[in-house]
């Protein structure tokens, strides 16, 4: 069988086969004796070691000797293992891998900014701090929100800011209550930052149109429920249109509405989560705004909140003294604290602010893009990939597996398949309110070219489903690796090298 | 707009494709009452784009155009140039979380040779990816220590501690019923052994100290080992200038059971205080208590090495409110910079880095104890930052200072009213003698005279 298989997929249109060997031996084991990566000036003043020699380590036994020459190749090699949005469509859904602009990545290393220390005096720092100051009156224009704090390191982080703000402004009226309301469909991190907010989560379950039920939340909503946490639009890409109704439900109760704002990308510039009744919201700067993902971070996830939810903003907040000069204001007395060290991830503040600027007031176009994108990737598939829900979809669409899976196909394997033909998988298996979900998030950036490019391989993968499941079950064939064992990886935990 | 890549004729064309006449029917379903356009200025080109945000970089003093002694858990060292340069490649900066590992081991297998050089360098058998920075890396420490003694609520802490990590570790146990205990230091510097060990009681679940501590001071990470173990708690190192591990003892040699803190010494550049790297390392024992993620070595379906996201079950994605933590991202790009930098400087390097540094600051030390009316009130031995106290209030004098190209430290002031005149200085291989020398002067001279130094671009 495996023979046949190869001998079928021939030179896939995807095929990304490397010339040179495909394995790169870790830098540990490129090390040698005697080599040098670095060069340092003498140094020029005395020698001394005045520590005692108990609390110091003899050597660095393990550690590498290269050369320059030998880590060049060494990384490069390994990044051509990688796939990339530079590449193609990368259709991670929920993760928005949108183009990264160069110049944005070129501003961020001046030295004004790479090379800047957060302690320095505020007077030789006003440029930093007004570029905080305005990143914040941006995202506050846009969300409709009184203010923002950029400290939160991550999305993740900006919940748990956002929902410790809540707890903050509740317990200040006599009772923190116990419980957050949160849909099935919600990204993991919703239920973790509640938890860690020291919160009870309960569970709400969408109705047939993939959305809130107005009855299943009237029900919960007690007057024990902090707050509602929602995901607008939600992950299967369906605005919640009874937001208003929403917002009414949870304020009658005493609660607050927070938004999970990952998918802000879909309506930035169109409408306000300040006008939706929404009370506190994150943004991720690397979905939103462009800042790139980098293999998996830095990210950064602002929080704007509504005027009641101000007094408890993280500290410190940046603030414009009357004589125009910035300054930062430690002195909140019933600000929830510190979410991390100094600003936040400032370098990405930088980023974003280059963004926006270049968007201006047609940001909205943004939102436009994703969703006319997305779109035509679900005209594009439908029929021949299963739609869960059919309400209308913005700036992603999920579809599933249920077609394929009479043929033994599961999501994973169009995902692995995917591959062959050039393009990143989709998100697979979330939301889990849908069994084999395949979440297709194409960005705006993407051109026409590329999304018809990305469907042709979708209904080719749909048609070798039926007509030669095998090449697609045993896929991908093309990648520098085949399926990897991670059943095995969990078992036999290998986490280091070891000299 | 050069970022979108649709023409009108494509747009026409896939509208007529999902059978809706416009853009904005894609859009009913969002409440005609909640629409609203943003008021923000029209776009920015390119050439603009630049000038806006080079006027605000132009308005930071940076290190590379002063003289440069701030440290205080975010230091100035050597970066090389292919380390930057190298984060440039699309296929490190546009790629994402590797959750397709046929298509992402460049990242997996960097995530893991980065795990292996904090093991080395902690003295620990393992670490997570990485973390978003230090005091974050230090609260999921503890709360990690906390799984390990359930029931158990309180964390003892030394004051050494940088005070905005013991502020964020306040922000995160106000919700969990966990309370944080403060010891303090010593008058050489140094936590108080015996203060220390009194503190730490049956339902402590942590002993945490850092070394080199926020005063520079080095502290023996057996002292907050011997307290934890002595009644079942976690010993978790903090380590806020991480070049310090390759001269120090490591963590893991003096029994502590967790090591954390921040990286961004390894060659992530100070950013104006992020992104940054923190970092987080267990013995064998406790690794399926760790947070974030993890990459783990394996094989793949022909039998070749591989390496994939491990131990996933840990994780949010999966477990929601059960997870070790909420954390989903890590800093993967500046961890890839870490890898790349370590890698470059090595055995040799990382430590004639560290041993620089600390003969710079002794150096310095030594020169401003010398100026009359200076001392330095801490006696025990520090590794490249230490205290210094002036006859005068130090904040106005390091504006001064500031003013004249010379960032000479940061005041102790906003954490310790009683002690205005007390600020951090650190030195590190970029330092010349010279400058140092320069700095000396100008102390003495009280921080006035005629500005010395001619703007000029450093290594």
């Amino acid at each position: 069988m495996s023979v046949s298989v190869e001998e079928k997929k021939g030179p896939a249109p995807g095929d990304r086969r490397h010339p040179e060997p495909l394995h790169e031996p870790l830098v540990f084991e490129r090390s040698g004796e005697g080599k040098v990566g670095y060069s340092l000036p003498p140094l020029d003043v005395p020698e001394t070691v005045a520590i005692p020699e108990v609390l110091c380590r003899p050597d660095l036994a393990g550690e590498t000797e290269i050369s320059e020459v030998e880590v060049a190749r060494h990384f490069t090699r390994l990044s051509r293992l990688n796939f990339s949005i530079d590449q193609a469509l990368y259709p991670l859904g929920s993760c928005t891998m949108k183009h990264n602009p160069r110049v944005n990545e070129e501003v961020a290393r001046l030295p004004g900014f790479a090379s800047a220390h957060p302690l320095a005096p505020e007077e030789v720092s006003q440029g930093a701090l007004e570029l905080a100051w305005r990143l914040e009156k941006i995202l506050s224009e846009l969300t409709g929100l009184a203010r923002v704090t950029l400290q939160p390191a991550a999305g993740a982080q900006g919940e748990l800011a956002g929902i410790l703000m809540v707890r903050a402004a509740l317990a200040k009226t006599g009772n923190p209550r116990t419980t957050v309301l949160i849909p099935d469909s919600a990204h993991g991190t919703n239920p973790a930052s509640a938890h860690f907010a020291g919160y009870k989560v309960r569970e709400l379950k969408s109705n047939a149109r993939g959305t809130l039920d107005l009855h299943v939340l009237e029900e919960a909503m007690t007057e024990d429920v902090a707050a509602l946490m929602l995901t607008v639009p939600n992950t299967l890409g369906i605005f919640e249109n009874q937001i208003l109704d929403i917002a009414r439900i949870v304020h009658g109760k005493g609660g607050y509405l927070y938004c999970d704002g990952a998918n802000f990308n879909s309506f930035v510039g169109i409408a306000k989560p300040g006008a939706m009744g929404i009370d506190v919201m994150h943004m991720n700067l690397h979905k939103t705004f462009s800042t790139p993902h980098g293999g998996g971070g830095p990210g950064a996830g602002p929080v704007a909140v509504a005027e009641s939810l101000v007094p408890f903003l993280p500290r410190p907040t940046v603030e414009r003294r009357t004589d125009g000069a910035f300054s930062l204001d430690h002195d909140r007395p019933e600000s929830i604290g510190r979410l991390r060290t100094f600003l936040g991830n400032f370098g990405m503040f930088v980023r974003a602010l280059a963004y926006i600027s270049s968007y201006g007031n047609r940001i909205g176009d943004v939102a436009r893009g994703a969703v006319l994108n997305a779109n035509y990737i679900r005209a594009g598939l439908a029929g021949v990939y299963h739609l869960k829900y059919d309400a209308p979809t913005m700036h992603e669409v999920v579809f599933s597996d249920k077609k394929q899976t009479a043929s033994g196909i599961h999501a994973m394997d169009i995902g692995k398949r995917l591959m062959d033909y050039g393009f990143h998988p989709p998100t697979i298996s979330f939301p889990l309110i849908v069994y084999g979900a395949l979440m297709i998030e194409p960005t705006e950036t993407e051109s026409k070219t590329g999304l018809d490019a990305f469907v042709a391989a979708m209904r080719k993968i749909a048609r070798e489903s039926e007509e030669d499941p095998e090449i697609v079950k045993t896929a991908p064939h093309t990648t520098p690796v085949r399926r990897v064992d991670e059943v095995g990886a969990a078992r036999n935990l290998v986490l280091r090298w070891r000299p | 707009m050069k970022f979108l890549p649709t023409s009108d004729a494509d747009r026409s064309e896939m509208l007529r494709a999902i059978g809706v006449s416009s853009v904005e029917d894609l859009f009913a379903s969002i409440p005609a009452e909640v629409r609203q356009p943003a008021d923000l200025p029209p776009p920015l080109s390119e050439i603009e784009v630049r000038r806006l945000l080079g006027s605000l970089a132009a308005r930071n003093a940076n290190a590379r155009e002063s003289a440069f002694f701030l440290g205080a858990g975010i230091y100035n060292h050597y970066v090389s140039a292919i380390a930057d340069q190298m984060l440039y490649r699309a296929e490190w900066l546009t790629s994402y979380t590797p959750y397709q590992p046929e298509v992402s081991q460049g990242t997996l297998q960097s995530i893991f040779e980065f795990q292996t050089h904090v093991c080395l360098l902690t003295g620990l058998d393992v670490a997570n990816a990485s973390l978003y920075e230090g005091a974050s890396a230090l609260v999921e420490a503890l709360l990690m220590a906390s799984r390990l003694c359930r029931g158990r609520t309180r964390a003892v802490l030394s004051a050494g501690i940088h005070p905005e990590y013991r502020e964020t570790v306040r922000t995160y146990f106000s919700a969990l019923g966990f309370t944080s205990v403060e010891v303090p230091i010593g008058p050489d510097g140094r936590t108080d052994p015996k203060a220390l060990a009194r503190a730490v009681d049956a339902d402590t679940f942590a002993v945490a100290i850092q070394s080199p501590n926020f005063f520079g001071v080095v502290e023996d990470w057996k002292v907050g080992s011997d307290a934890a173990h002595a009644k079942g708690a976690r010993a978790v190192a903090v380590v806020a200038e991480a070049v310090s591990m390759a001269l120090l003892a490591p963590p893991g040699e003096r029994e502590a059971d967790i090591a954390c803190g921040e990286a961004q010494s390894l060659g992530v550049p100070m950013h104006f205080g992020g992104p940054v790297l923190g970092f987080l390392a267990c013995r064998a024992e406790h690794e399926r208590q760790i947070p974030g993620r993890l990459v783990g070595e394996t094989r793949d379906a022909d039998g070749r090495r591989a390496f994939c996201l491990t131990l996933s079950t840990r994780e949010q994605h999966i477990r929601r409110e059960r997870a070790t933590s909420n954390i989903c991202t890590n800093q993967g790009l500046m961890a890839l910079a870490s890898n790349i930098h370590c890698s470059l400087l090595g055995k040799k390097g990382l430590r004639e880095v560290a041993l620089q540094s600390h003969a710079k600051a002794e150096y310095l030390k030594r020169e401003i104890s010398k100026i009359p009316g200076w001392r330095i009130p801490f006696g025990a031995p520090t590794f490249n930052e230490f205290v210094a106290e002036g006859p005068e209030p130090a904040s106005p004098l390091l504006s001064r200072l500031a003013r004249r190209g010379i960032l000479a430290g940061v005041p102790l002031s906003r954490w310790d009213p009683d002690a205005p005149n007390r600020f951090l200085v650190a030195a590190t291989e970029m330092n010349t003698r010279e400058e140092m020398d320069r700095l000396v002067a100008a102390l003495k001279a009280g921080g006035t005279g005629d500005r010395q130094v001619p703007r000029q671009d450093r290594p």
